[in-house]
């Protein structure tokens, strides 16, 4: 049997994973979600035709959008996940003692029920007693916060799809509005490499250089992602993420990671010339 | 309404056969199912080309409808009420076109408010019937045009026993309705014609709870526009007739200005979207109203905006409001509505229909997402932690009464002279200034121009209303009559 999961990057590249066997199917009111099991990959999870995560790459992604902002910040109590249904954000979270609150705001109560059965290393996360889950959309469940968190994390994917609202100028202000005067907001910022997605990317840039006083770029290799490429915002109010970056204090935590290190930290903001070149650009275009 | 015939699509059926037989063409359009133009089948898809055909037999004609498209018209009439439905390939206003020349001759009096759409003073223009203006109630606070109370419309009839028509907005732009049952039985009562704008009032046809309809209320013909609350595609839309007037006469009176050429993309748009309105409106407006009440309590509970709704009824001038529309006030915040508006698009990427002196409009639809209305609530949210002001004063009076001076068809056909806008006072305008959307006139052809109309209008340029209808784009001079 040649069973092959395909996802369309662009109209002409094509990504195939061999699949072993499909083992959930379903649309609820934001998206069709499905399920797969492959060789090399083991079990992943696709929201309306597109990879969310795999069991093998998804620790890259799940570190560097936590450990990246809590080895800059020097004392997060309470912290906002928009998405983060699988609960592999709150299990990164869940290492760091002096965190107080959690709250994980997932607007599809099936994508959280599909990952408690499906995925349940990234779904222990939720079980924390600290984390609070609310299914409520983004954008709603900020509107009228302020001054309330010091780490919002946006691990919302799709810029096009039903998340798109938590990637746009009034989200980011929403962020703004919603965190202390120290408080630090990370979020994905796309996958640069294909003319189909810089404008996305270049646009996400824009709007959180404009909202933020400090809006930086990281990087990180995420083989499932589109050209294997996968950028990070880092968007904050006081704390530069390397100036600001105290190496000793969280290495001393000892907390195990398989992509994330201190080194690696300050590598991934050092960013290809190109890309530089595109967010200098949207940089420049505010400016005027 | 017959719900088994409404799950039939004469047009689109009839295309659909068409398309199966193969049919070698000899005849236009030239681009032949689009093998002669490439790029616009790369552009729109083949099965859109394909759809793109001439009139013929098994096709019927919209110059004469005999077969497929008289059984579509007929299932139209019968999903909204009425004696007869036409397809509209020219807009709505070739629809409300059609009604006042079917009602009016040249000379003839038409009663009718003020807040119309520029259609259907180019109507009177072409005709050279004399508009008679039942001023509307204006809101002070919300600075705009309202409905016509019914005691003005009576007292406008009886001023005109010898006009011929009334004209209503149902609803208005911004959602609001006059007593259309009254009105009606005044005008019959006195052998006068109804005849109802609604361009905004389709779905009025298919939710018991939203304001009547006007082939309800009893109205003698109706544009309906289709292609706003009705999904199907821009351009299309419908003239509803009731059996109070002569059909074959108001066939006659479209083929006047109507293409010979009509186009099938938007027959069978309308065709199908009639389908789906009458197999699946109902849920679908229920779906929108809910959509909207959510969105106007969540931007009243922003502070600073006024989403209004049934609360403004006041019984008279505001009988009923649909409550599907979402208009909101913005001026407490100390921004104008097209302030709002240009912040929503240049900076949160999101488009709404339009912004007034006073008012946004955000036009909700079938095709809405809570999660849409999320990011207007929340960008509505932002722009008033970054930018808003106290509110200072400013122009708010929407709406200015007009005089008549001369009709509209001898105003613009008159000989004129261009005069910078500042000297303009006290002459008669010969053409029409307004700002679009909404369409509704500041000025039109032979009106007396006075010097708060052109502090008005200089104001809503200023404030960067998309000002037209004038000679001049800059508006810099306006033609009046020597």
């Amino acid at each position: 049997m040649d069973f092959w999961f395909s996802e369309m990057h662009t109209s002409n590249v094509k990504m195939s994973i061999r699949v072993d066997k499909q083992l959930f199917s379903k649309e609820s009111d934001f998206q069709r979600i499905d399920v797969f099991e492959s060789p090399e990959f083991g079990k992943f999870l696709t929201s309306d035709g597109s990879v969310i995560f795999s069991e093998q790459d998804e620790f890259t992604y799940d570190e560097m959008i936590v450990h990246v902002p809590m080895a800059v910040h020097p004392c997060v109590r309470k912290v906002l996940v928009i998405g983060g249904g699988d609960g592999g954000v709150a299990r990164e979270l869940s290492y760091y003692d002096e965190i107080e609150q959690i709250d994980v705001v997932e607007p599809d109560e099936m994508f959280v029920n599909v990952c408690k059965e499906f995925f349940p290393d990234n779904a222990k996360g939720l079980d924390d007693p600290r984390v609070i889950v609310t299914n409520r959309d983004g954008l709603r469940f900020l509107r009228g916060k302020q001054d309330e968190y010091d780490l919002i994390i946006n691990d919302s994917t799709d810029p096009f799809g039903h998340t798109a609202g938590l990637f746009t100028k009034e989200f980011y202000g929403s962020c703004y509005k919603a965190l202390h005067d120290d408080g630090i907001m990370v979020y994905q910022h796309g996958s640069p490499f294909f003319d189909e997605d810089e404008e996305a990317c270049r646009a996400m840039h824009r709007k959180a250089y404009k909202s933020f006083p400090i809006s930086r770029v990281y990087q990180a290799h995420i083989p499932t992602c589109p050209s294997g490429y996968w950028l990070f915002g880092f968007a904050s109010k006081k704390y530069h993420p390397l100036k600001d970056l105290d190496p000793e204090r969280w290495n001393k935590r000892g907390l195990k990671t398989w992509y994330y290190s201190t080194n690696l930290h300050a590598g991934a903001f050092m960013l290809p010339k190109y890309v530089e070149d595109l967010l200098k650009e949207e940089e420049g275009a505010e400016k005027k | 309404m017959d719900i088994e015939r409404q799950k039939s699509a004469p047009v689109y059926e009839a295309l659909e056969r068409f398309r199966k037989q193969r049919v070698v063409p000899f005849d236009v359009p030239g681009h032949k199912r689009g093998r002669g133009n490439p790029e616009l089948v790369k552009l729109l898809g083949e099965q859109c080309v394909s759809l793109d055909v001439n009139s013929m037999k098994p096709l019927d004609n919209l110059c004469h409808p005999v077969s497929v498209i008289y059984e579509a018209e007929q299932l139209a009439a019968d999903a909204f009420g009425a004696a007869h439905a036409y397809f509209m390939v020219g807009g709505t206003t070739s629809a409300v076109q059609s009604m006042i020349l079917t009602a009016c001759k040249a000379g003839d009096k038409i009663i009718l408010p003020r807040n119309v759409h520029k259609s259907v003073i180019n109507a009177l223009v072409l005709c050279g019937a004399v508009p008679v203006y039942v001023n509307p109630d204006v809101d002070n606070h919300i600075g705009i045009a309202l409905g016509m109370e019914t005691s003005q419309v009576e007292k406008a009839l009886n001023d005109n026993p010898d006009a011929v028509a009334v004209f209503v907005n149902n609803p208005t732009y911004y959602g609001i309705c006059s007593d259309l049952r009254a009105i009606v039985k005044l005008a019959h009562d006195r052998g006068m014609l109804v005849l109802v704008d609604e361009a905004h009032g389709t779905h009025l046809y298919f939710h018991e709870k939203l304001p009547v309809s006007a082939m309800e209320a009893g109205a003698d013909m109706a544009a309906v526009s289709m292609h706003k609350s009705g999904g199907s595609l821009t351009q299309s839309s419908l003239l509803l007739a009731n059996h109070t007037v002569n059909t074959r006469y108001i066939q006659q009176i479209i083929n006047l200005t109507q293409t010979t050429s009509a186009s099938y993309l938007l027959m069978s748009s309308l065709d199908i979207s009639r389908r789906n309105l009458a197999l699946r409106g109902h849920d679908s407006f229920e779906k929108v109203s809910s959509m909207a009440e959510y969105a106007r309590e969540e931007i009243n509970s922003i502070g600073g905006y006024y989403a209004y709704g049934k609360d403004i009824v006041n019984g008279s001038s505001i009988f009923d409001y649909d409550v599907t529309k979402l208009s909101v006030y913005t001026r407490d915040m100390g921004l104008t509505g097209i302030e709002v508006y240009d912040l929503l698009r240049d900076e949160y990427d999101i488009q709404i229909e339009f912004g007034d002196i006073g008012n946004i409009l955000a036009y909700i639809s079938i095709g809405d997402r809570i999660q849409d209305i999320e990011r207007l609530v929340g960008a509505l949210e932002d722009i008033k932690r970054l930018y808003s002001r106290t509110s200072s004063k400013l122009h708010n009076a929407e709406y200015i009464a007009p005089i008549v001076a001369a009709t509209p068809q001898e105003a613009f056909y008159a000989d004129k002279e261009l005069l910078p806008i500042r000297e303009t006072a006290g002459r008669i305008c010969s053409e029409f200034v307004m700002c679009y959307p909404p369409g509704i006139p500041i000025l039109a052809p032979g009106e007396q121009i006075t010097e708060e109309i052109i502090d008005y209008i200089l104001y809503a340029k200023d404030k960067g209303c998309s000002m037209q209808g004038m000679e001049d784009p800059e508006i810099s001079k306006l033609n009046v009559l020597k």
